[in-house]
């Protein structure tokens, strides 16, 4: 007989793995990524491939050579930022730029920091940030969505997000929200398809990857805080402004899968409503009044900073703090 | 339907043994008497070698009020008193009974007749059911006649019977349920006499419906009690979140579970109350699910306190080949063993045996803030970072956030997708943090 072990309880565990919840999320982006393809063709191909690729090389070779330490590039935490950097970029996007943002996040987003756990600010979204800030011009040129695209210099043209931020009444009323749900719509090729990303959506709640808190309170805090910038035009132009503000932009996918990623979102559930609401009033601020159409990335990145002070106020409620009859 | 409300987690049931009836287990050749087999002083042991004993026989009397006494649960001779390597690991000291034929002595009532009736008065009651060195026996062995004994400012308005049996496995008080429901109301009905109080609830996890069933038909007859279905999650079962499910009331932080007006006993602690008090018999005995995937003939064994654990794998059918671990109690609290001489005690209510596979930790990675231990803490901890404070020695951060509040219960390293030992981290700092209270308390008065 072998020796028997002895250890602390407990002795069993769940069977939930790091990597599992990684490639559960990757799973939940399937549809929106089959809808981009769909849309935009053999340049979303390239751009998510390069993407990913790059940074799972650059965790690599950053972990073995650097850090001189074991990679752990097994558990899809660098794939998973890959996709997600490349799903907030515009299909068109020189490779090149591809590489350099995916370096950006994973050497500067989350090595510099220590690595997986240890990062302040979601990596995906240092790598976009940083490419708007350095190559302006390209990152907002928008291919207009073609069905089985091929071509990868086709025409470009405005987003919903430029056409609400130029607040044209007539313009804006006449956009289609039915193409914007289905994602025949312009924008970075991986936040076109409302109905994908809310299929991914159900699909990490029924797998308890994440909890509902973030994702609802910024879509509720964009719709009414929008809704209620803009009542002076009349109840149903403020419904369909409140509404166009959800579906357009990234604010799905960053609802979603962005301001949702473990390492730089709050651990309470008290903490990631405060944390959802503020992303949700800061996206709208920049929106309408700042310089950039779009705030989702900038939001969340502000909160990702924010978020040890969260931590630190929002504690859990604790048993036994209510004493009696609570 | 109720449960607690802060944290918990759903572990699979794996309740191989649910139904099976209670198996007598045969007599050990030598019984392994622990001198410690309660929370508080070990027993004074009151017998020397060469002593005859019956079962029954006193052997060790309580050291103290928070103690209890122990009785030979074989007859033969005291063969020698040495120590022994208990549940913990540690070396106890325990008495050693080489077992000679099965003597009762003539107090105890050996028959199976239901005695409906307690003539005695409240003390009289704790006074008996202290002599029987009757303690908690769901896990915690705290003596019994303590928690009936509320402090002068507090009192009891409600007994709360715990018959829900979160820990995965362990169906020893299911069994005892289908089997003797009657003698457990009637030990109900004793407790209830011996705190004043009018109303019970027994709350039962819904994966036992034939035990919730028959239960609530039974409590019919009886006035005051009441079966309360609970939903299964772990860890019901322990006092705190019952009292919550059951009550909607928490204990403060370091308060007595009393402070809501609740009085907790396990319902095979009922039962041992029932036999004490109307039958004379003192704790000798109980049941214990011997379980795990590989054995051959896993069941819920009634068997004799002292009985070494190799014994009772033999009979369930041998220790199976691949076996990684053995473990005493349930799989989340439980504790593991090397030894398989261990002797059972008044707390063992299970034995697991795992196999090879299921026995290793995985290695740990980083922590991915994924929040699920402090969603799944049932005391409202941060374990993360209370782990990462005692990693690093701060136990000023750690005592801050309530270190000392944990349950042990492992729902955090249970969930951890990065499989961090959590617990393992917290308990060492929780006894580093507790001594330091203690300390400083006596510092105070000094």
């Amino acid at each position: 007989m072998n020796k028997l072990v002895v250890s602390p309880s407990p002795h069993i565990h769940s069977g939930l793995t790091t990597a599992q919840c990684m490639y559960g999320v990757l799973i939940a982006l399937l549809p929106a990524f089959f809808v981009s393809l769909y849309y935009f063709g053999l340049g979303a191909l390239l751009v998510t491939v390069t993407a990913v690729l790059s940074c799972v090389v650059f965790e690599y070779l950053i972990q073995k050579y650097l850090l001189k330490g074991q990679p752990t590039i097994a558990n899809g935490s660098a794939i998973l930022t890959g996709v997600l950097l490349a799903f907030n970029l515009p299909s068109n996007l020189p490779l090149w730029i591809v590489v350099i943002g995916s370096l950006f996040a994973i050497g500067v987003g989350k090595m510099a920091f220590g690595g997986l756990g240890n990062n302040i600010f979601n990596p995906a979204l240092a790598g976009r940030i940083f490419l708007l800030i350095s190559f302006p011009q390209q990152m907002t040129t928008w291919p207009r969505p073609q069905a089985f695209n091929m071509a990868l210099d086709g025409e470009t043209g405005a987003t919903t997000l430029n056409i609400l931020k130029r607040g044209n009444i007539d313009e804006i009323i006449n956009i289609d929200v039915m193409e914007m749900l289905i994602g025949n719509a312009g924008g970075s090729f991986g936040e076109v398809s409302a109905i994908a990303l809310l299929a991914g959506f159900a699909y990490l709640l029924l797998k308890r990857i994440i909890t509902w808190h973030i994702p609802v309170s910024i879509i509720a805090t964009v719709f009414l805080f929008s809704f209620f910038v803009t009542l002076h035009e009349g109840i149903e132009y403020a419904l369909i402004f409140a509404e166009l503000q959800i579906f357009s932009g990234g604010l799905l996918l960053g609802a979603i899968f962005m301001a949702t990623d473990y390492v730089t979102s709050p651990m309470t559930r008290g903490g990631m409503i405060l944390y959802g609401v503020l992303i949700g009033i800061i996206t709208v601020v920049i929106r309408l009044w700042g310089a950039y159409p779009e705030g989702m990335s900038f939001a969340i990145f502000i909160m990702n900073g924010v978020t040890p002070l969260i931590n630190n106020y929002m504690r859990p409620k604790r048993y036994g703090e209510v004493a009696k009859n609570g | 339907m109720k449960t607690f409300r802060i944290g918990g987690v759903h572990p699979s049931d794996n309740k191989l043994t649910a139904h099976c009836p209670i198996t007598q287990a045969p007599l050990p050749s030598q019984a392994v008497v622990l001198l410690s087999q309660h929370i508080g002083a070990p027993a004074q042991c009151i017998v020397e070698k060469g002593d005859q004993v019956k079962v029954g026989t006193l052997l060790a009397r309580a050291n103290g009020f928070v103690s209890a006494n122990i009785h030979s649960p074989v007859s033969g001779t005291i063969s020698k008193i040495d120590n022994v390597a208990d549940a913990s690991g540690y070396n106890k000291a325990a008495i050693y009974i080489n077992v000679e034929g099965d003597v009762w002595e003539e107090s105890i009532i050996r028959n199976d007749e239901l005695i409906r009736e307690c003539q005695l008065d409240s003390q009289a009651i704790i006074n008996k059911i202290d002599e029987m060195g009757i303690v908690g026996i769901g896990g915690a062995t705290f003596p019994t006649k303590v928690k009936l004994m509320p402090p002068r400012d507090m009192t009891a308005e409600v007994l709360i019977i715990n018959a829900v049996e979160c820990e995965p496995y362990l169906t020893n008080d299911h069994a005892l349920m289908l089997a003797k429901p009657d003698e457990i109301l009637v030990g109900i009905s004793i407790l209830m006499k011996a705190i004043h109080v009018e109303r019970a609830y027994i709350g039962i996890e819904v994966n036992k419906p034939d035990a919730i069933e028959l239960l609530q038909q039974k409590v019919q007859s009886y006035t005051g009690i009441e079966v309360v279905p609970l939903q299964c999650r772990y860890p019901q079962g322990g006092e705190k979140q019952l009292i919550d499910a059951i009550l909607r009331r928490q204990v403060a932080s370091g308060a007595l579970p009393i402070s809501t007006g609740a009085v907790v006993q396990n319902v095979a602690t009922a039962h041992a109350v029932y036999e004490a008090v109307q039958k004379n018999k003192p704790l000798i005995e109980r049941i214990v699910t011997v379980t795990g995937e590989q054995l051959s003939q896993p069941g819920n064994y009634l068997s004799r306190i002292g009985t070494p654990i190799s014994q009772l794998i033999e009979t369930a059918g041998g220790l199976p080949e691949h076996t990684g671990k053995i473990v005493l109690g349930g799989p989340m609290m439980g504790r593991a063993t090397a030894n398989i001489d261990t002797p059972t005690s008044k707390g063992t209510s299970g034995l697991l045996i795992l196999p090879e596979e299921q026995s290793h930790r995985h290695e740990p990675s980083p922590c991915i803030r994924c929040a699920k231990c402090v969603s799944a803490c049932p005391m409202g901890l941060e374990p993360y970072l209370l782990s990462r404070a005692v990693a690093v020695d701060n136990l000023e951060i750690a005592e801050e956030h309530h270190i000392y509040d944990c349950i042990e219960c492992g729902c955090c390293s249970y969930s951890c997708p990065a499989h961090r030992p959590l617990l393992d981290y917290i308990r060492l700092g929780k006894g580093k943090v507790m001594n330091i209270i203690r300390n400083r308390s006596t510092e105070k008065k000094q």
